[in-house]
């Protein structure tokens, strides 16, 4: 059976497996919808919070970003696992129990103000309005790359896929689906890795061949050889500060995605939630501890088998001839010597790769049957479909929840709400389809946006909220408002408008760790020149600070 | 009981212990990684640690290993200081 065929039959089963699961849990009630009830056990919203946080990027691309960052691409290992220490420890826990459906109901109750509670709406839905773009577009390369179609074609079938399940079960739906996604995804994520790491090392274990094997400094020495970084050294291309304010501003931001933080209402209790937070990190860290292997192994390989072939030799190795067509791969004899040889210049570099083939090319060059490409090709999708349904949830509960039922009408009927709330998830889906189709020239550009706004924006108000008794409404507005006014211009300008990043250096990509102080900064002058928050706010602080009490808002379902 | 306010002395206490041991969790989870991976990772970058250097394992493996580690050792401890001070659900 050929590849494409096969890749046909496992996408298709592992698509009739989500309509399935979302169909079974359809929802009737708000709760159901935005918070599953909170009924979701730990280690299931464990494995949910990893699928809804691991995007198509993290699936297809962080490996090869690796591959080529050597060293420095720890910002993105520990800045994309770091911050679930700091949701565990200081934010999970007190906002489950607190209780309610989203990031702005906290902000907007905690902070006894409409203003902040419809800064946060808006906050929370352009931040998962830029991520979701990029998701959707991810479902249509993976179709394109593995089956030839148009990207626009692969982006309406993931539209309908998504809207089937999160219009019908909501939160519930959603949840469930991610933890079959999860599953899905990090199947075809290991095996792979583990046939590579089999082939390059003789060690199987993908962490341990890494750390006690020699390949490291095989890579090493193959990499200065050619004149590009060495690759297990710090700070090459960026030095040490803008290293660690990327990390930080990674970090903090993803404590502050709401769509990650809502994951935690969904949890029966406090105690639920702190384990939760647990299970998604192991869960997460099965993946982003196997992506620098891979990143290693499969660089190694690729050089190892292209440098210094003569072009005829090349075109004989089938993985080769197939990626040089999708032009993820490049071959040119520049100095016509008969050789193709890689170098650092891009002038003078006669093997170019894009650093997604580190990923979609390893179960090729690792000779495994093309039911494992098939597999691959599904976990793409299930990364890319999972991430996307979380933050279109997002997008409606802030639509549907926080400013229509919350500031237009606090009257609305139970049923009506959840038709409004079922709506704005369908509109969501069709908004992030047409940014999927026709992208912006910026997608990439946004995703430093993604994190520096919720890392200036959401993270520092919500811990102040909880850890600080005295913060009150002028000095969460006023907060918020510089953290996010600094962060945008910087970025914006730095981004669009060719500023020079004049902050010592620091990145478009790390300024949210300088806009996050500016937050915590002007919260606390503000606050303390203004008058307490009233007492009841006080009270309501007390509680989210005990768990006792925590199972009175479970509804059953 | 159990379905009784607590006096306040309790939570207060309550509080303290569990700001002491989110401190001492967050100052090994900030060892880890700014001080292994990013402030020492030039000294580091000259130690051994089997086939790589000591910086590159916490960069790229050892400061997610432990990162699982605090938030377990977390959810541990704090099963028991709720039950210490009667607010465990």
């Amino acid at each position: 059976m050929s590849v494409e065929v096969l890749t046909y039959i496992i996408v298709g089963i592992t698509f009739t497996a989500y309509i399935y699961i979302g169909y079974m849990n359809r929802v009737g009630t708000t709760s159901g919808f935005y918070v599953a009830g909170h009924g979701v056990p730990a280690i299931a919203n464990g494995a949910a919070t990893a699928a809804d946080w691991m995007s198509a990027a993290s699936f297809i691309s962080m490996a090869g970003l690796i591959s080529f960052l050597g060293y420095n691409g720890t910002f993105y290992l520990m800045g994309w696992t770091g911050g679930y220490v700091l949701l565990a420890l200081l934010l999970a826990p007190y906002l489950r129990k607190f209780g309610k459906y989203t990031v702005p109901d906290f902000v907007g109750d905690r902070y006894y103000s409409h203003t902040a509670r419809v800064v946060a709406a808006v906050c929370a839905i352009f931040v998962s309005l830029t991520y979701v773009a990029g998701q959707m577009r991810g479902v249509g390369i993976v179709f394109s790359r593995f089956l030839g179609l148009p990207i626009g074609w692969g982006v309406v079938v993931g539209m309908v896929i998504v809207a089937f399940f999160a219009v019908l079960g909501g939160m519930k739906g959603i949840t469930w689906t991610q933890v079959a996604q999860y599953s899905v995804l990090i199947c075809a994520y290991l095996i792979p890795a583990i046939a590579i790491a089999w082939i390059v090392t003789g060690n199987p274990i993908p962490q341990l061949a890494l750390t006690f094997s020699d390949i490291v400094p095989k890579l090493n020495q193959l990499q200065t050889d050619l004149g590009l970084i060495e690759y297990a050294k710090p700070f090459q291309g960026k030095g040490m500060l803008d290293v660690f304010m990327i990390t930080v501003a990674l970090m903090i931001g993803t404590a502050g995605l709401p769509h990650i933080i809502v994951r935690f209402y969904t949890v029966p209790s406090v105690r639920a939630a702190r384990y939760s937070a647990g299970w998604a990190l192991l869960f997460i860290a099965l993946l982003y501890t196997t992506a620098p292997a891979i990143a290693v192994f499969a660089k190694y390989n690729l050089i190892n088998e292209l440098n210094g072939k003569t072009p005829a030799q090349v075109q004989e190795l089938d993985w080769a001839v197939k990626w040089e067509t999708t032009k993820l791969l490049k071959f040119e004899d520049k100095n016509a010597d008969g050789l193709l040889t890689m170098t650092a210049a891009a002038d003078t570099n006669e093997i170019e790769i894009d650093k997604d083939i580190i990923v979609l090319s390893t179960p090729e060059v690792a000779r495994l049957s093309p039911i494992v490409i098939a597999l691959v090709a599904a976990g793409g999708l299930a990364a890319a479909l999972s991430t996307a349904a979380g933050l279109l949830l997002v997008i409606s509960s802030s639509l549907a929840h926080d400013i229509y039922y919350r500031l237009i009408n606090p009257n609305a009927t139970e049923a009506r709400r959840l038709l409004i709330g079922r709506l704005m998830i369908f509109v969501a889906v069709v908004f992030a389809g047409y940014f999927g189709i026709k992208p912006p020239g910026f997608v990439a550009q946004v995703v430093a946006f993604a994190f520096g706004l919720a890392a200036a924006s959401f993270f520092p108000v919500i811990i102040l909220g909880i850890f600080d008794k005295r913060m009150n409404k002028e000095g969460a507005i006023a907060g918020m408002v510089i953290g996010m006014g600094f962060t945008m211009a910087y970025i914006i300008g730095n981004r669009f408008m060719g500023m020079d990043p004049w902050f010592f250096n620091v990145s478009a990509e790390g300024i949210g760790t300088f806009g996050a102080l500016l937050n915590f900064t002007a919260c606390m002058v503000v606050s303390r020149l203004t008058p307490p928050p009233p007492p009841e706010i006080q009270d309501l602080v007390e509680s989210v600070r005990i768990p006792r009490g925590s199972s009175q808002a479970i509804e059953h379902y | 009981m159990a379905n009784e306010p607590q006096p306040k002395g309790d939570g207060v206490a309550y509080w303290k212990a569990n700001l002491r041991l989110i401190t001492i969790l967050l100052v090994i989870w900030a060892a880890v990684s700014y001080g292994a991976a990013i402030f020492l990772a030039n000294p580091f970058y000259k130690i051994q640690f089997f086939q790589v250097n000591l910086a590159f394992w916490f960069a790229h493996q050892g400061s997610m290993i432990v990162f699982v580690v605090l938030i377990f050792v977390y959810a541990k401890m704090m099963d028991k200081i709720d039950r210490d001070y009667d607010v465990h659900e």
